[in-house]
């Protein structure tokens, strides 16, 4: 199992290292300097070339790459063009949104479609089984906006429980942040826990049909035992794929529900900086993403080992 | 005073009539037979008697033991029932026990569950029962995966499970069907030793006669959901009054009439064949280990001849058969066909026409969206130009196999697995080529039809003057329809010779084992029956 890890450990590193060549190269293509965007349409060559000696943008390309790398190797992802503060603090504010309000609607969207895809699966071709289909398949064709506005008109205007929008910031407590975040991530997680229910419900449905689950009942287990304590676990590896693509998704995906809520999260960031080309913010968040994506692949591998002792061998 | 009494079985799913008044008894402490033909029903009968029958079965009928109809019992009861008055093992090994839970978790769990013991006293049950079934503790511990066990390692946890609570009842459904012969024949060993010791029951369902015939004390033959025969074994198998049983003895022991067409020009040549795969390292930047599928293999096949391989699974003689069909790289040695073109991966398509193959499953070697002249005519690709007369071809193609030219318009699943198996050879044979390769090509089928396959094969043979290799585990088949045999162990040849000879003189010690493990119909049981019925 460290073995495994180990070696999971070293192609996530492999994984950076190309992730963040690509990243680079790719923005470096993009049409736009920076320089002259910020200062505008009107001015000199000379002030532009300056600032470009300022930025750092005149350096070579390996160089700006190993400066850039080797920064954020030491928390240092350089400073912003257009706010003029370190890229790292704007990110790290930013995170402080984005993160928990992306794990508080994993876990509502996880902890709505394990039992609901569970019931799905067991009660198969009942009224029930049709019923929480045809919603499901209403909370993936629904956009989360409009989900997000029906939330606002209801809990915030007509009941006045939640605020309609916007963030107080940690340093004004805990559950304040928290029921300011509710209703958006209510918003994010029902079309999410409309697909894991699916997920969820299609793969207790196919470890159901398999040769074991038949050895269990054939051992005096009832349906119900059977379920949970055969069917589940092996149901498990399809359900925490789609999970480690859920974070992957509400963790920069959200920018819609976040300027629905005026909720200062890394999707608006990003999309500011890619609009006023602060290419450094973008490079940085990108590379961000990148880590967090690889990071969550990682520990969806580690826990499809757990799950699955099949997979703890090498090279599995 | 029996352990068991079915009364008139009679059972349907979704209205098709499954069972038709299954009637039968087991003593307690023998060994019932229930024999037949897939289809037959044999293995409804059992999910019947554990009320695991699939939704939209309906049934009628009893099944009393001590006095109590288990039909009329309610699923908690049953729940109480299963597992500890009866216990039952399936015929997958490989896909019967939880791939996530431990073996030794699995086995103590039928205790854990029915209350019969704490969690650490079942597993100190479960070692002992699996001490029991052949698997010791220094070698099988009880924090074992499934994954790490072989085929008849894990059908002996999946009977330490049944039998953990001493169930007066075993069922067994076909339980070596997917097994070697030599693990067959432990494992057979371990269900008699177990009836013999524990005073149990057995209700062995299996399509092979000689397992039967080695093993159960009385037997009932299966035809199309009845039992059209039953009776104690020796006398049944001695008389075989229903046609029904009849039918099947001889199909069991047939072999088709051939005539020799082997010529001396040599059709295929392997030399020096050798492949290794390699295993996960063990090492982080240490050289994989390797494992050798085939090491260094070397036959000659001729025109007309039927070459027979057989081994056991893991011997090497898939990997063996996919690189004489091209479809493998080999590190080294060659294959050459008619001394021409070296056969491997990136062989030019013609050349691939000269050879085809025939593969075990009749259902999933077909595409199921394509009709039957599409499925026969695909080898037409391998020739330069598509023939002018394919469909002529293929009608002619269909004939030869026994379907009829008008079978080219219907798709795949509106025929039998026979069917299936003729399409597949007339699949192989429309280009006229002069090797076909059969890998397993009858191994799935029914004695009958395997009989009428078998006919098939050999009359191709003779009026084409075809060369067969012929891949079986199966050694009566091999031993009815080949010239020569070569049996391979551990990714070598260790024996090879004509097939009369070494079926009767067999000189590799691993030859011997194989012959041994056999099951067979006692040769005095074979007679004409004395008093042969009125038909």
């Amino acid at each position: 199992m460290l073995r495994f890890a180990l070696q999971r450990l070293l192609s996530l590193a492999i994984s950076l290292v190309v992730a963040s060549l690509v990243i680079f190269f790719v923005i470096e293509v993009i049409p736009g300097d920076p320089a002259a965007y910020m200062l505008g349409m009107n001015a000199q060559p000379e002030t532009v070339a300056a600032l470009r000696r300022e930025l750092g943008l005149d350096a070579g390309q390996m160089a700006r790459y190993l400066t850039w790398v080797g920064g954020m190797l030491v928390g240092d992802f350089g400073t912003s063009y257009t706010y003029r503060v370190p890229v790292s603090d704007l990110v790290l504010a930013r995170l402080g949104v984005s993160l928990p309000l992306t794990l508080y609607a994993l876990l509502l969207s996880t902890a709505i479609a394990f039992p609901v895809g569970l019931i799905a699966a067991a009660r198969r071709g009942s009224r029930l089984d049709a019923g929480i289909m045809g919603a499901t398949q209403l909370g993936i064709a629904i956009p989360n906006f409009w989900f997000a506005m029906l939330l606002v008109l209801v809990f915030a205007i007509s009941l006045q429980w939640f605020s309609a929008g916007g963030f107080p910031g940690w340093d004004r407590g805990f559950w304040i942040n928290i029921k300011a975040l509710t209703l958006p991530a209510v918003a994010l997680a029902l079309p999410q826990a409309s697909i894991l229910a699916r997920v969820m419900r299609s793969a207790v449905i196919e470890t159901l049909g398999q040769d074991y689950i038949r050895t269990a009942r054939a051992k005096g287990l009832s349906q119900r035992q059977s379920v949970l304590r055969h069917a589940l676990r092996n149901a498990l590896i399809p359900v925490l794929t789609i999970i480690g693509l859920q974070f992957a998704f509400l963790l920069a995906g959200a920018i819609i529900i976040e300027n629905v809520f005026f909720l200062p999260g890394l999707g608006r960031l990003i999309f500011q900086a890619i609009t006023q080309r602060d290419l450094i913010v973008v490079e940085s968040v990108v590379m961000l993403l990148v880590f967090a994506v690889i990071l969550v692949t990682f520990l969806v591998d580690l826990a499809y080992a757990a799950a699955d002792p099949r997979l703890r061998r090498r090279g599995a | 005073m029996s352990l068991i009494r079915v009364e008139n079985l009679s059972l349907d799913i979704h209205g098709t009539p499954i069972l038709r008044d299954v009637s039968f008894d087991i003593a307690p402490g023998r060994v019932f037979g229930l024999v037949g033909e897939s289809g037959s029903g044999k293995s409804m009968t059992s999910l019947a008697l554990m009320k695991l029958l699939p939704d939209g079965a309906t049934r009628a009928g009893r099944a009393l033991m001590d006095g109590r109809d288990l039909f009329a019992l309610d699923e908690g009861a049953m729940c109480g029932l299963r597992g500890n008055d009866i216990g039952m093992i399936f015929q997958e090994p490989m896909t019967a026990l939880n791939p996530v839970r431990t073996i030794g978790d699995q086995v103590a769990e039928t205790l854990v569950i029915h209350g019969a013991a704490r969690r650490a006293e079942a597993l100190e049950i479960a070692r002992a029962k699996l001490d029991r079934v052949g698997l010791d503790g220094t070698r099988f511990p009880l924090d074992r995966y499934p994954h790490e066990l072989s085929g008849g390692q894990r059908q002996r946890v999946c009977i330490a499970m049944a039998i953990a609570l001493r169930p007066r009842l075993l069922i067994a459904d076909e339980p070596t069907t997917a097994l070697d012969v030599t693990t067959q024949a432990q494992i057979l060993d371990l269900l008699r030793g177990l009836v013999a010791e524990e005073g149990m029951s057995l209700l062995l369902i299996t399509h092979d006669l000689a397992v039967v015939a080695g093993l159960a004390d009385h037997v009932a033959v299966m035809q199309s959901g009845k039992i059209v025969e039953q009776g104690p074994t020796e006398a049944l198998f001695r008389r075989r009054a229903h046609p029904y049983t009849r039918a099947l003895f001889a199909a069991s022991a047939h072999r088709p009439a051939r005539v020799p067409t082997a010529r001396p020009d040599r059709l295929l040549e392997v030399a020096g064949l050798r492949r290794s795969y390699a295993l996960p390292r063990r090492t982080l930047f240490g050289p994989a280990p390797r494992m050798e599928a085939v090491r260094g293999v070397s036959f000659a096949l001729h025109k007309g001849e039927s070459l027979g391989l057989v081994g056991e699974s893991g011997c090497g003689k898939s990997t063996l058969t996919r690189a004489i069909l091209g479809l493998e790289a080999v590190q080294a040695g060659h294959i050459r066909l008619q001394g021409q073109t070296p056969i491997s991966p990136i062989m030019p398509k013609p050349a691939r026409a000269a050879m085809q193959v025939v593969f075990q499953d009749p259902y999933g070697s077909f595409n199921p969206r394509w009709r039957v002249a599409r499925l026969v005519a695909e080898p037409f690709h391998l020739l330069p130009e598509w023939p002018k007369d394919a469909r002529a071809r293929v009608e002619q193609a269909l004939s030869e196999v026994g379907l009829t030219p008008a079978d080219a318009d219907k798709y795949i699943h509106e025929f039998s697995g026979g069917q299936r198996q003729r399409i597949a050879i007339a699949r192989a044979l429309i280009n006229r080529p002069d090797l076909s390769v059969l890998d397993e090509a009858v191994s799935a089928l029914d004695v009958r039809v395997r009989a009428q396959i078998l006919d098939l094969l050999a009359r191709l043979q003779e009026s084409h003057g075809l060369g067969y290799l012929f891949i079986s585990h199966d050694l009566h088949v091999v031993r009815a329809i080949t010239d020569r045999v070569m049996v391979m162990q551990a990714g070598e040849i260790v024996e090879e010779g004509a097939t009369e000879d070494v079926f009767a003189n067999p000189r590799h010690p691993y030859t011997r084992q194989l012959i041994a493990a056999t099951p067979v119909i006692p040769a005095a049981w074979m007679k004409e029956p004395v008093d042969a019925p009125v038909v």
